[in-house]
């Protein structure tokens, strides 16, 4: 029981077919994999290995043809539809690579969008938003509209909302995908950071070389299978290859 | 360390519940602010139908009170005007058609800007998704932006068409038409005119808001072209 309660997400045997006309695409071929809570963990794979597919079923944004995924307790293919709303509001906060942002309103609306999901009014809403926004650095920032700030601040700003209903997971998709060297950093080790302060168990999809030396696990995919696992310490980072092995 | 449960049954898994309608609306308030001029542009085409409709109503009206009126000096100046002053009824079918055509084009209008939003607005509503959003806000903020903009739309064309008729109809008949102006019917007509415009844009919104709520949230994944 203690051993089971410190895993909060276990994939079984996840498969995933598309019927592409007459020809059936097989995006994962059974991947298992279990995550530890609080746990720092990357997904690593060039496109096409189903890397962007599995990492939607962890986030419950698409069913496996085969498998389940079960995440803090709930099994995500026995869910309905606002039974998964409410799981995707509460228990999981979303970072995307371009920031995703509503562009009509300002940090302190965008922030506070989840937290009216989750039945807040408005007014609680904002307050929880500003002190969220506060805790990310961008305290001064609230009534800005993402296009009047930086890519920086705008993730920062993403992340704040990831965060504002206190999640179990973040997942986060190619996070630093659309920043510089120096701004990716930032968001980096602001990740590691929450996530060290809220006990929050992080997923990335990425190969993004720094990310992955902020990883306590690494998951490499390749043809729709787990092609290898590494807990930290087990992988080298250098530039350009990780223990031997070249990224595409 | 002590929350153990003390049963290994499974979690009961609340519903995600729906978002008030008056919240909805502050929500989307933002958007449909700062949407405006766009939103300006959508309303045009309800303007101008709903105050052509207005127009040919209100114009009826008041040539039926000054038939009514049976004055002689009257009934040369609408003669002028090629009214037939003895028919009984002076709405024209042909006018009819072309309210009804123009009130089409002006649901088509609709339905077409609202849908080129839905498109714009595919990865957002993924987001919102993602973020926990059910269906059912999403057809709500949809209906909200829509019959907003229908109902100013439609406020600004009864003015628009109220206005026209009056001066038309004021510069055919000089002072007749204020010293016997129907105001009775021509508030019907305007009541009429409102009914119709707000009918329209809410079901302009219907098919949008639909295939807005049916968008998955992995759309919100998708890699802008």
């Amino acid at each position: 029981m203690s051993i089971s309660e410190d895993i909060i997400i276990k994939a079984s045997g996840v498969t995933k077919v598309y019927q592409l006309g007459a020809e059936a695409v097989h995006a994962l071929r059974g991947i298992s994999l279990e995550v530890r809570r609080g746990e720092y963990l990357s997904i690593l794979g060039p496109s096409g290995s189903g890397k962007s597919t599995f990492f939607n079923m962890v986030g419950g944004l698409d069913r496996p043809t085969e498998g389940n995924v079960v995440v803090d307790g709930y099994c995500l293919q026995e869910l309905n539809q606002k039974q998964l709303a409410w799981v995707r509001c509460h228990k999981m906060g979303y970072i995307f690579q371009s920031f995703n942002l509503i562009q009509t309103m300002t940090a302190l609306e965008n922030v506070s969008i989840p937290r009216i999901f989750a039945g807040e009014t408005p007014a609680q809403a904002r307050e929880a938003a500003a002190e969220i926004l506060t805790v990310v650095g961008l305290g001064h920032r609230l009534t800005h509209l993402p296009s009047q700030v930086s890519g920086g601040q705008q993730q920062r700003i993403a992340i704040a909302r990831a965060l504002v209903n206190r999640p179990s997971i973040i997942l986060a998709d190619e996070p630093t995908g659309n920043l510089d060297l120096r701004t990716g950093e930032e968001i980096i080790n602001l990740l590691g950071e929450m996530k060290e302060k809220f006990g929050i168990t992080v997923i990335t999809a990425t190969h993004d070389m720094k990310m992955l030396s902020a990883s306590d696990t690494v998951v490499w995919i390749k043809d729709g299978r787990a092609d290898r696992v590494a807990r930290k310490g087990e992988f080298e980072v250098s530039i350009g290859t990780i223990d031997g092995k070249t990224l595409a | 360390m002590t929350q153990t449960p003390a049963a290994a049954s499974p979690p009961i898994i609340p519903e995600q519940r729906h978002v008030t309608w008056a919240v909805t609306l502050q929500v989307s308030w933002a958007g449909i602010k700062r949407r405006f001029f766009r939103s300006l542009i959508t309303m045009s085409g309800v303007v101008l139908a709903i105050a052509f409709l207005t127009y040919m109503q209100v114009m009826n009206d008041i040539v039926k009170s000054l038939i009514l009126a049976n004055d002689v000096v009257l009934n040369a100046m609408l003669q002028k005007a090629g009214v037939d002053i003895y028919a009984a009824d002076s709405s024209d079918r042909m006018m009819i058609l072309l309210i009804i055509l123009s009130l089409m084009a002006c649901l088509v209008g609709i339905i077409n800007s609202m849908l080129m939003s839905v498109t714009e607005r595919i990865k957002e509503i993924g987001t919102l998704k993602c973020l926990g959003a059910l269906d059912g806000f999403i057809i709500r903020s949809y209906f909200i932006e829509s019959s907003l903009q229908g109902v100013a739309g439609t406020v600004l064309g009864c003015i628009l068409g109220l206005i026209v008729a009056l001066a038309a109809a004021t510069s055919n008949y000089h002072g007749y038409v204020m010293k016997c102006f129907p105001w009775l019917s021509a508030t019907g007509s305007l009541v009429i005119s409102l009914l119709i415009g707000t009918l329209l844009s809410v079901v302009a919104a219907i098919l949008p808001a639909y295939l807005a709520a049916k968008k998955q949230p992995v759309d919100a994944m998708r890699v802008e072209e």
